[in-house]
């Protein structure tokens, strides 16, 4: 018998019951209660004097800190089923309650729970899992006031993977931009390596600066790069971690065709000489940042 | 110049202080004016550099200085170590202050960690060219100098790693340093984990809580005070071409540290000696490789020539350049250069636990890689 025609057949079972005894609240429904309820949701409908929010209906039977299932409650018996299965995680996934009626203050309500479906095997982000679904009849006496129809997955939590997580892209360490550098960043944004270039003796400077040190001309442009060079230098980066970057991962100092060094990480086997190229990564709509690969070429 | 070093205290070098920057600071202070023969009210001047998280005042507060005429914070990190020194002594020569107390300290090890990325140090326009591309950690700014140095001379990380080893041994008996008794191997070296590749973590300084002061005057009146004084022989900052902080990397050579052949020019020049004058040197050695580039930037041997001279054992004790024989910042403790000055005062004094013989010139440097400083201290 596989775990699959197992598991149907005790949900059979389980559903074959029926109802379960009911369960009485510990109290009667009250005003105290209500007045807290009202507090902590934030609900100041001042109608609640005489009746009680239907949404509480859930809380007049809840079972406390200590509260334990009844032997024939049939989630209880459900969740025993698929924890010995290997389904061992919980998480609820949808709860529709339907009121027939207020519950006054002073009534005694009491609950039953059937077992109305389980499906499964599924896949889901969060692993592999059953959908459980149980319908809850709330009453007074014998009049039905309400009711829940309260479904949640039951899964195995997927294996934990070996590799860190991906760092999260929001994490990265993100440059600082002034007059003076906005230009190299707004070519990033447009896949172009800007290299800036002096306005008076056309000296090529990186990093850029608002003055020239050759001419002392103040007024910079750019020329677009080539996006080729190659490694003059590097580094395989080990420890401590780096806000946004998976360890070991290689820095590069790149000597540009153009004659100006900048850095960038490098995706790939890191060697002095080795011809690189620039590759533009889209952080977000305001950061793309240069990095190099290998060139194709070589 | 006519001022010296008269007093230098310290407190213990942990990983774990168990007490506040402040309390350091005033603790070293206090140790190194007791050394002195002097009082807080002698006070008149005192000097940190950046990175400290000890105001001037509080420090005057803690220790009841009443006045000060002279304060002053130079920047660049442990690459200011000796330019306090150098601020100290122009103050006295000036008549700007009487007694100036240089001072740092720091919970570096339990509070905040220099060797993390600093995250908030990628606000610095210079810094957005490296951080957000991942290069954000001291030991990785190094490193990419140090890739290209072997690259040019063929040297390797035994090369770099014989720095440690030197280092370890003269902590090993030196009964101050965090690594005292604990010596290491060339083996030791190159079975530790990569850093940054090309550093090992044995190349790299560890991090340490604790406090170092030093108390200058003039030669003048050091000639009254109970300690032989340490004579401030030279005392110069270097910056160079196109100087960056950690990443001068668009300068035409990379194997270089021209910031520290500023400081050896302004030291041979101003102390009238050379380097083949100098008995003890205490080299900056946050990180191993710079130690190297440093002998050459001094001029103790030619370009790519350290590698050979390291092996040579000139940097032991009975070698002809003896090294850091406090175990430097490796082997003692990280106080971004000061205890190594303090330890440039001891062996002028005759007073080191590895006391090196008939010292009359001790070279101290500071942080590399970063704008500079350096000193010649004197017996005479």
């Amino acid at each position: 018998m596989t775990d699959k025609t197992a598991i149907e057949k005790e949900a059979a079972r389980i559903a074959e019951q029926g109802e379960s005894a009911p369960r009485l609240a510990r109290d009667p429904v009250n005003l105290p209660m209500i007045n807290n309820w009202l507090e902590v949701i934030g609900d100041r409908h001042p109608g609640y004097t005489e009746v009680a929010p239907p949404a509480m209906v859930q809380v007049w039977t809840m079972g406390g800190l200590h509260g334990q299932r009844a032997p024939d409650d049939p989630l209880g018996a459900m969740m025993k089923i698929l924890d010995e299965a290997g389904f061992t995680s919980v998480v609820a996934t949808n709860s529709d309650q339907t009121y027939h009626r207020y519950l006054r203050i002073g009534e005694h309500v009491s609950v039953t729970s059937s077992l109305e479906d389980v499906t499964g095997p599924k896949k889901t982000a969060l692993g592999e899992g059953w959908f459980v679904t149980t319908r809850s009849t709330w009453y007074v006496g014998d009049e039905a006031v309400a009711e829940m129809r309260f479904r949640v997955l039951k899964f195995r939590p997927a294996e934990k993977q070996e590799t860190k997580p991906e760092p999260q892209k929001a994490q990265a360490i993100r440059p600082s931009i002034n007059r003076d550098t906005e230009y190299f960043w707004e070519g990033c944004r447009n896949q172009e390596l800007r290299i800036q270039r002096c306005g008076g003796c056309g000296l090529l400077r990186h990093p850029p600066g608002p003055m020239c040190p050759e001419c002392g001309a103040t007024k910079p442009k750019y020329l677009v790069s080539d996006g080729r060079g190659v490694v003059y230098s590097y580094v395989v980066h080990h420890h401590p971690q780096v806000p946004g970057k998976q360890t070991p991962f290689v820095i590069a100092l790149v000597e540009l065709d153009e004659g100006v060094r900048m850095l960038g990480e490098l995706d790939g086997e890191p060697s002095i000489g080795l011809p690189v190229e620039v590759v533009f990564t889209k952080v977000d709509d305001e950061l793309t940042m240069p990095s190099w690969r290998p060139r194709a070429d070589r | 110049m006519n001022a010296a070093i008269v007093g230098i205290g310290a407190t213990d070098f942990s990983k774990n202080s168990g007490r506040s920057e402040l309390q350091l600071a005033a603790e070293a202070v206090s140790a190194a004016l007791r050394d002195a023969g002097l009082t807080p009210s002698d006070v008149d001047g005192l000097v940190s550099f950046t990175m400290d998280t000890n105001a001037e005042i509080a420090v005057a507060r803690e220790l009841g200085i009443p006045e000060l005429t002279f304060f002053s914070r130079v920047h660049y990190g442990g690459g200011a170590a000796c330019a306090t020194v150098q601020q100290a002594a122009m103050a006295v020569e000036t008549g700007a202050a009487k007694v100036v107390v240089c001072y740092r300290a720091f919970n570096e090890r339990s509070g905040h960690r220099f060797g993390q990325v600093q995250t908030a140090a990628a606000a610095n326009i210079d810094n957005s060219w490296s951080y957000p591309m991942g290069l954000g950690t001291p030991a990785a700014m190094v490193a990419m100098f140090a890739r290209r140095y072997m690259h040019e001379y063929g040297a390797t990380s035994e090369d770099f790693g014989r720095i440690a080893v030197i280092d370890r041994k003269h902590a090993a008996t030196n009964p101050h340093a965090w690594f005292h008794n604990r010596p290491i191997t060339l083996d030791d070296h190159q079975a530790s984990r990569w850093i940054a590749e090309p550093l090992r973590l044995l190349d790299c300084c560890q991090e340490t809580d604790g406090g170092v002061a030093l108390v200058v005057t003039s030669a003048d009146r050091a000639r009254d005070l109970p300690q032989k004084p340490a004579h401030v022989k030279a005392a110069t900052q270097g910056s160079g071409p196109d100087q960056f902080t950690m990443t001068s990397y668009y300068r035409d050579d990379l194997t270089r540290l021209p910031e520290m052949g500023v400081v050896a020019r302004g030291l041979w020049e101003r102390s009238g000696i050379g380097p083949s004058d100098v008995d003890v040197a205490v080299l900056y050695d946050h990180f191993t490789p710079f130690v190297l580039v440093q002998l050459e930037e001094l001029g103790f041997c030619g370009r790519g020539e350290a590698k050979d001279f390291v092996a040579s054992g000139a940097l032991e004790l009975d070698g002809d350049l003896p090294l850091n024989p406090h175990g430097g910042q490796l082997g003692e403790a990280y106080l971004h250069g000061m205890n190594g000055i303090a330890e440039g005062v001891r062996q002028v004094r005759g007073t080191a636990v590895n006391q090196v013989a008939d010292v009359e010139h001790v070279l101290v440097t500071a942080g590399t890689g970063v704008p500079t400083s350096g000193l010649v201290l004197g017996a005479s």
